[in-house]
């Protein structure tokens, strides 16, 4: 019996051989797939175990943990959560969102740039703890674009034009990212069903994940193009008549009020002051698709951007017939922009032609509060020419000293700006606003959206809803 | 490691020695390492050693040192590497136990560990009494027939009315209520053993007759028709555990084993395609007629499927032994109790989160040793009756070990049964102790040089 005993033992032996090379695989092979599983509560549960960074908007902590007697030993707390929840986003058992996701390794500690404190931590005992994140937000602009917008649907945002820092991001309806921020994940997992089947979808980030029909505010991208064409300047004559009839089809295209501009011939610079719809249809058809999606994607257009949140990328169609050219140089058709474009348009106006990149971080803090990075402005490009840019402000001054644009005024400063009511279907029309001030040294731009015109619905206009709005953000800058 | 002890045995150059003093030295560096683990628990979680500490280090202290004093008196001769590795996957285990008490608690009311630590003591009594009152394994031949009817009774019991229960999807438990307290146990663990002993009685009768080829088909012996009878009972019999309790590991352990033994035992290799084949049959049949065979199968195949229903168990174990790496986060500092069942049979995943692939192949290579030296004990033993015995309950823990962490990785279907010595549960632990209690019952008889036989009295 003894070679079968042996045979046996053998057999036994490659048994548990198979075992070993299984934990060897699962162990070192697989492990970074399982880690990374959306089921593996470990690493989430493991980062609340110690002191997570704050996310700090001037010298307030917007974002930041707090000790507990609970088994999770921090709690994530919000304090005017609803404000800045478009930026700082939440952090769950369940996973997270905006700043608190995309500069999740600085926050939790386990950034590279932080390996010398962890390091420290390990052998002084000491408790390890999450870096800072200071944002570019400016605490006056983004409480008066939020409450600007008063629960409407609806988002802001401003750019610092000369940097491209984002002075206020904010979207409406809003959520308190400290319904999600619970241990408690029953609670947790409640409230988000709640936040998400709520009508008014509170948990879209307006400013820079949704797409809008920009309607007139595309205006000035059309006159962008036709100053650097070189076959337009400002006083250049159009014929601006109560309808258009477009080439190859029955369609027409009218004004606001199915009226002549003026009588019937505006300059460029009046065209946009009175939103000639006929007037710039006329221009876009003169200029031709192509020249007008080119200016597009010098603004931006057609493009992925972080900030470091995705921001959806705007659109400028392609392979346009005529009738589809003329219908998208007044910003209908396929036409869509996020807030965060129509800012970056204005911004680049207003800085000299450049738009500059926009970001939202301003700093990265170690946990001794050292500088492990200051966001230094960057270029995205160059839109228009210095010259056209100057042109293209003038031009914009003149729509809120002598236009549509008046709600948006601020006594003593010379205020640039556009309006826009963008029809999306049958419903009211969305309504946008896009300003900056001063126009001789633009310390803000930014972009107002408010959809299916907000409290006024049908009978909305950007100058009615959104430029007021657009005045106190830029006031809150400016005071 | 110490060979110092003078043996009896030392005149003699080709007798082998006791070596006690050697499973002494082995004893005290497996409880140096459980009481480590065990330390390291309360002090991560704790921050302190509890008075849990204390009762573990005493209890568990002078259980190893009676079943090393039980050795020396009634078993001189016995393997001395068998205690030590026992003891120190059973020490683990306990560490593991009372660490997942206090990841339910850090006060728990009721601890698992503190139960599990009163079966081990009662391990380590009928591991006494086994030495004690089997004083010669061959005297275990005799009741061969009585042995296949308790193994039979033992295995029918939880089927029966009152006291017969259900936990989990499997009717493999019985409850007793002993002092208003209650207590599950499932006796096919003892069942196990009790079935090894005959096993080995019938085979050694009936070996050379199963022996007997008949016709050879395609290069294979194949017996005669009717010598074909035991092994179709055997198979009914698994088949039957896993119709009426739906206990698919039980039935695997049983049916593997018995074919191994019969391989062994008669040194015909055709019983392993017979086995082989009838294995086949029934668990295709078994996976056609049972939804719970089939849902076995499809969470084995993708248990990300369904990851938070019927895969979770699979997908959170595959994620302990992930996270624990190579080196694994350390006693006390993972979370093993997100596995479901981490205590019993989901234990060694626990293992792989907190002591990482180190720990577990570390494991592995214990249960190898106990397989090895139990094997070895097989090829030394003189009489047919002795080697059966020791190869059975060497294959038993080898069947055992490989089909449920081979269920924990997703290497087979899940079947369900502790891991021996490890996983929490009074009738495994204590049918486990009396397993090493035989094997070194065979060993000693196995290792005991011919004239030294007088010197110990019977």
């Amino acid at each position: 019996m003894n070679a079968t005993i042996r045979r046996t033992a053998v057999a036994l032996g490659l048994l548990i051989l198979a075992l070993m090379i299984n934990a060897n695989v699962l162990a070192v092979i697989q492990n970074d797939e399982l880690r990374a599983r959306d089921g593996n509560r470990r690493q989430i549960i493991d980062e609340y175990d110690q002191q997570r960074g704050s996310i700090l908007v001037g010298r307030k902590e917007v974002a930041k943990s707090v000790p507990t007697e609970e088994r999770l030993r921090y709690l994530r707390v919000y304090s005017d959560g609803s404000a800045y929840a478009p930026a700082t986003g939440y952090y769950s058992v369940y996973g997270a969102t905006g700043i608190e996701k995309t500069e999740n390794d600085l926050l939790a500690g386990s950034d590279d740039r932080l390996f010398v404190d962890r390091l420290t931590t390990l052998f002084s005992g000491q408790q390890q703890q999450g870096g800072t994140v200071v944002l570019s937000l400016d605490a006056e602009a983004q409480r008066a674009a939020f409450d600007g917008l008063d629960g409407q649907e609806g988002a802001v945002v401003a750019l610092d034009p000369s940097t491209g820092a984002i002075l206020a991001l904010a979207s409406s309806p809003s959520f308190d990212p400290n319904l999600l921020a619970s241990h408690d994940p029953t609670v947790v997992s409640e409230n988000y069903d709640k936040l998400r089947k709520d009508p008014g979808d509170p948990l879209l980030n307006r400013s820079i994940q949704q797409v809008y029909p920009p309607g007139s505010l595309f205006k000035v991208v059309v006159s962008a193009a036709a100053l650097s064409s070189g076959d337009y300047t400002p006083n250049t004559e159009i014929p601006g008549p109560a309808a258009l009839d477009l080439p190859d089809t029955s369609a027409t295209i009218s004004n606001f009020d199915n009226a002549p501009c003026l009588g019937g011939t505006v300059t460029l610079t009046e065209a946009l002051a009175l939103s000639c719809n006929t007037a710039f249809a006329q221009v876009g058809l003169d200029l031709g698709d192509d020249a007008l999606r080119a200016q597009a994607e010098k603004f931006g257009f057609n493009q992925r951007l972080d900030i470091p949140l995705a921001v959806a990328p705007s659109v400028y169609p392609n392979d346009l017939n005529a009738p589809q050219t003329a219908q998208s140089a007044i910003g209908q058709y396929d036409v869509r922009a996020t807030a965060m474009q129509m800012a970056m348009v204005g911004a680049g106006v207003a800085n000299d032609g450049v738009v500059m990149k926009p970001y939202l971080v301003a700093e990265e803090r170690a946990p001794n509060l050292s500088a492990l990075s200051i966001t230094k402005p960057e270029p995205l490009s160059r839109a228009v020419s210095s010259e056209v840019a100057g042109e293209l402000s003038d031009m914009m001054v003149t729509v809120v000293s002598n236009g549509t644009g008046g709600s948006a005024a601020i006594p003593g400063v010379n205020v640039g700006g556009k309006t826009g009511t963008a029809q999306d279907g049958n419903r009211p029309p969305h309504v946008w606003f896009m300003a900056f001030a001063p126009a001789e040294d633009p310390q803000i731009a930014v972009a107002v959206i408010v959809e299916n015109g907000g409290r006024l619905g049908d009978a909305a206009t950007g100058g009615a809803v959104a430029g007021p709005i657009a005045r106190q953000v830029m006031e809150a800058v400016l005071q | 490691m110490s060979t110092a002890t003078a043996s009896p045995a030392a005149v003699s150059t080709r007798a082998p020695k006791q070596r006690r003093g050697t499973e002494l030295a082995l004893l005290v560096f497996a409880y140096g390492i459980a009481l480590a683990a065990f330390a390291q628990v309360d002090l991560v979680l704790l921050d302190q050693l509890s008075t849990d500490f204390t009762t573990f280090a005493i209890v568990f202290g002078v259980g190893l040192a009676v079943a090393h004093v039980s050795l020396r008196w009634l078993a001189p001769y016995a393997d001395p590497i068998l205690l030590p590795t026992v003891s120190l996957l059973n020490g683990l285990g306990l560490a593991m136990i009372h660490r997942l008490d206090l990841a339910d608690d850090l006060t728990p009311s009721d601890p698992d560990y503190v139960a599990q630590l009163g079966w081990f003591v009662l391990g380590i009594g009928l591991f006494f009494a086994v030495l004690f009152l089997v004083r010669d394994h061959r005297v275990l031949q005799r009741y061969t027939y009585t042995a296949m009817l308790v193994g039979l009774l033992l295995l029918v019991l939880p089927l029966l009315p009152f006291i017969g229960t259900e936990i989990n999807g499997a009717r493999i438990w019985i409850q007793l209520n002993l002092g208003g307290r209650s207590f599950s146990f499932q006796p096919a663990e003892i069942a196990k053993i009790v079935l090894i002993v005959f096993f080995a009685g019938y085979l050694v009768v009936k070996r050379d007759v199963l022996a007997l080829a008949r016709s050879r088909v395609m290069g294979i012996d194949l017996p005669r028709g009717r010598d074909l009878g035991p092994i179709l009972v055997a198979w009914a019999a698994s088949l039957g555990v896993l119709v009426f309790q739906r206990d698919l590991g039980t039935s695997l352990l049983f049916f593997g084993l018995f074919v191994a033994m019969l391989y062994i035992a008669t040194e015909r290799r055709s019983w392993i395609f017979i086995g082989g084949f009838l294995f086949t049959a029934g668990a295709l049949v078994a996976y056609q007629l049972f939804d719970h065979v089939q849902l076995r199968v499809s969470i084995w195949l993708d248990p990300f499927a369904d990851e938070s229903g019927d895969g979770f168990q699979i997908a959170q174990s595959l994620y302990g032994f992930a996270s624990g790496g190579v080196l694994g986060v350390g006693m006390g500092q993972g979370h093993p109790d997100f596995v479901p069942f981490a205590k019993t049979d989901f234990i060694m995943a626990a293992f792989g989160e907190e002591l990482g692939l180190t720990g577990v192949m570390a494991l592995l290579v214990l249960y190898a040793i106990i397989i090895e030296r139990g094997m070895r004990t097989a090829v030394a033993c003189r009489d047919a009756f002795g080697k059966l015995l020791a190869a059975g309950l060497s294959t038993a823990v080898g069947i055992q070990v490989f089909v449920v962490v081979g269920g924990v990785m997703k290497l087979i279907p899940l079947t369900g049964l502790t891991t021996p010595f490890l996983s929490y549960g009074g009738s495994s632990l204590i049918a486990n102790w009396v397993l090493v209690a035989l094997l070194l019952r065979v060993s000693d008889a196995a290792r005991r040089p011919p004239d030294a036989r007088r010197e110990v009295a019977t």
